[in-house]
């Protein structure tokens, strides 16, 4: 039996390789490729031009002046999508389970509706709301915020809703109240820090979002660092590579660490 | 996973709905709190949905009309989805089929491994954050100029578009989306595979069964269901994505989402206002109804794999 199951993880570890291997090569193939094309001086040399000026902001904001907006309204799109969703979807969880448990299944399917409706669908029907968005707060591209929110509520409702899953929310406020403690104090100094890891994946995956976001800008002829690359593929193939790349190596470090934050939770878990 | 919790929360919290008149404002001031969520929604989700919604039924002049739901019959728009149809069913078979492969192969690395985290961030990537640039990424790689296009050219003088240049049409579309629904394979089909107990394999074993009896029998009836599900999430995820198709495709709309969009930038068809409308309401019944067998599925699954 043994013997069995030693060489059974043998085999098991040598189709591993193979397959992490091959499709390894096949996936880091487009990247590898963009890092080439990026690089490709006159007559076959290797030129850092592009680079160069990709990171000189100074310069890059002179040359390519869409993009430094776009990568601007993209920087204050992810802080206030993150804000919002945050504000918004915390206190309504915890509150639905203290206090609304009746109503914890239509948060639940609100929050997941979004799933269904594909985002080149809401922008459709988001045109004639941010006709008011713009008469009440202005045009500005920083008001998708709003939108942005909408498409990371499932994603942001599972992560909190597992974190809370995970503790006993209710004990907890309830020994926080009876020693005197008001309901923001629950919030904030109990309940809070024991979702903290939720509550940061949730957040990573809205700046994810917000950072890949093209459809609901590029449609409502708003600014973000997608629609950039994207108008800057039509005059500067190259920068528009270079720029792509550097946002998926961004997007890769941010979920990176993201799994560490995971396994943090995975073993509190354990030992509780 | 969660449903026990609900129980006893509603357990504890049903006795405490109070009947006498005394405290009945106290369930009204509890939804407060839930107040700003539900405008929010209301105002950026639930009004953005009926206006496609009433929309689809409504003629430039706001009277109901059936005039652009039955211009989804047109040549054209049936075109757009069959192809939008065939395109997501094509990619989400082979996402699911090779993601799979690959989820297993990671999987028997063990949880806490390096490769599972290297690969599972990587997938995370390229399944979610995709869009406009895996379409630069491909240019890069297999446009006029790109990396593979020159070497092959120039080294092995094979001409990949001697037949057309295919990447910035529908074939380009399948290699494109195949790329990022593999890694989203991997990702939601983890869950289902980190499931499956080495003891029911070595149940197999110690009675007798082989390699393939395991898999005939015991692994892939269990897998099946969320393979499935998985399967049906991937067609979802292509029928809906519109930036890849948005930056690749140079001409005409071949498909749902690039109608949309020339439904909603042109203004060629002026006295059609709503037909954008009227197919948006067919994405999402599309998406909808793939949605709610997933959710079938979902539940056939979690009852032994969770």
């Amino acid at each position: 039996m043994a013997g069995l199951r030693q060489r059974r993880a043998r085999r098991q570890s040598v189709l591993r390789w193979v397959v992490v291997t091959l499709f390894g090569v096949l996936f880091l193939l487009p990247l590898f490729a963009m890092l080439e094309f990026t690089t490709r001086g006159a007559g076959g040399s290797l030129s850092f031009e592009t680079w160069r000026v990709f990171f000189d902001w100074a310069a890059l904001g002179e040359t390519y002046p869409i993009l430094w907006t776009g990568m601007k309204a993209s920087f204050w799109l992810v802080l206030l999508s993150v804000a919002l969703t945050l504000v918004l979807l915390v206190p309504t969880v915890v509150w639905v389970r203290l206090r609304l448990p009746r109503l914890r299944r239509l948060v639940e399917f609100v929050s997941l509706l979004p799933l269904t409706i594909p985002a080149i669908v809401l922008v459709v029907g988001l045109a004639p709301v941010y006709a008011w968005v713009v008469y009440f707060v202005g045009g500005s591209s920083v008001t998708l915020f709003f939108a942005y929110t909408i498409l990371a509520l499932p994603f942001a409702y599972r992560a909190i809703d597992a974190g809370l899953s995970a503790i006993d929310v209710r004990t907890l406020s309830e020994a926080a109240r009876s020693l005197g403690a008001g309901w923001a104090t629950v919030m904030w100094k109990v309940v809070l820090p024991n979702i903290r890891s939720a509550v940061l994946s949730a957040a990573f995956l809205t700046v994810a979002l917000v950072l890949g976001e093209f459809t609901i800008a590029s449609l409502l002829n708003r600014d973000n660092i997608q629609v950039a690359i994207n108008q800057l593929g039509k005059s500067s193939a190259t920068m528009s590579v270079a720029v792509s790349l550097a946002a998926l190596v961004l997007a890769f470090a941010l979920l990176f660490l993201l799994s560490f934050a995971g396994r943090r939770r995975h073993r509190e878990r354990k030992t509780s | 996973m969660t449903a026990p919790s609900t129980g006893t929360l509603d357990q504890v919290t049903a006795p405490a709905t109070p009947r006498g008149g005394r405290r009945r404002w106290w369930p009204r001031r509890d939804l407060l709190g839930v107040l700003p969520f539900f405008v929010f929604v209301t105002v950026f989700l639930l009004i953005p949905t009926l206006v496609v919604v009433i929309g689809a039924f409504g003629g430039d002049d706001g009277r109901p009309t059936l005039d652009n739901v039955a211009a989804l019959a047109d040549g054209y728009i049936v075109d757009a989805f069959v192809r939008s149809i065939t395109l997501s069913a094509v990619t989400a078979v082979l996402g699911a089929a090779l993601g799979a492969l690959i989820g297993y192969a990671v999987v028997t690395a063990g949880p806490d491994s390096l490769v599972r985290r290297l690969v599972t961030s990587a997938c995370g990537v390229l399944a979610q954050f995709g869009g406009v640039t895996l379409a630069f990424a491909f240019i890069a790689t297999l446009g006029l100029s790109g990396f593979v296009t020159v070497f092959l050219r120039d080294s092995l003088g094979i001409d990949i578009f001697s037949g057309g240049v295919w990447l910035f049409d529908l074939p380009g579309l399948v290699l494109v989306y195949t790329y990022f629904q593999i890694p989203l394979m991997v990702i939601v089909f983890l869950p289902a595979l980190d499931g499956i107990r080495p003891q029911w394999r070595e149940a197999t074993e110690s009675l007798g069964g082989s390699t393939w009896y395991y898999w005939r029998h015991v692994a892939g009836p269990l897998l099946a269901p969320a393979f499935l599900g998985s399967t049906l999430l991937l067609f979802a995820n292509a029928f809906s994505a519109y930036a890849t198709a948005a930056a690749l495709v140079s001409q005409g709309s071949p498909i749902v989402p690039l109608q949309i969009r020339s439904a909603l930038t042109s203004e060629v068809l002026l006295g059609r206002e709503n037909l954008g409308k009227a197919m948006a309401l067919g994405m999402v019944v599309v998406v909808a109804l793939v949605m709610w067998l997933y959710g079938l599925l979902q539940r056939r699954t979690s009852r032994w794999l969770d």
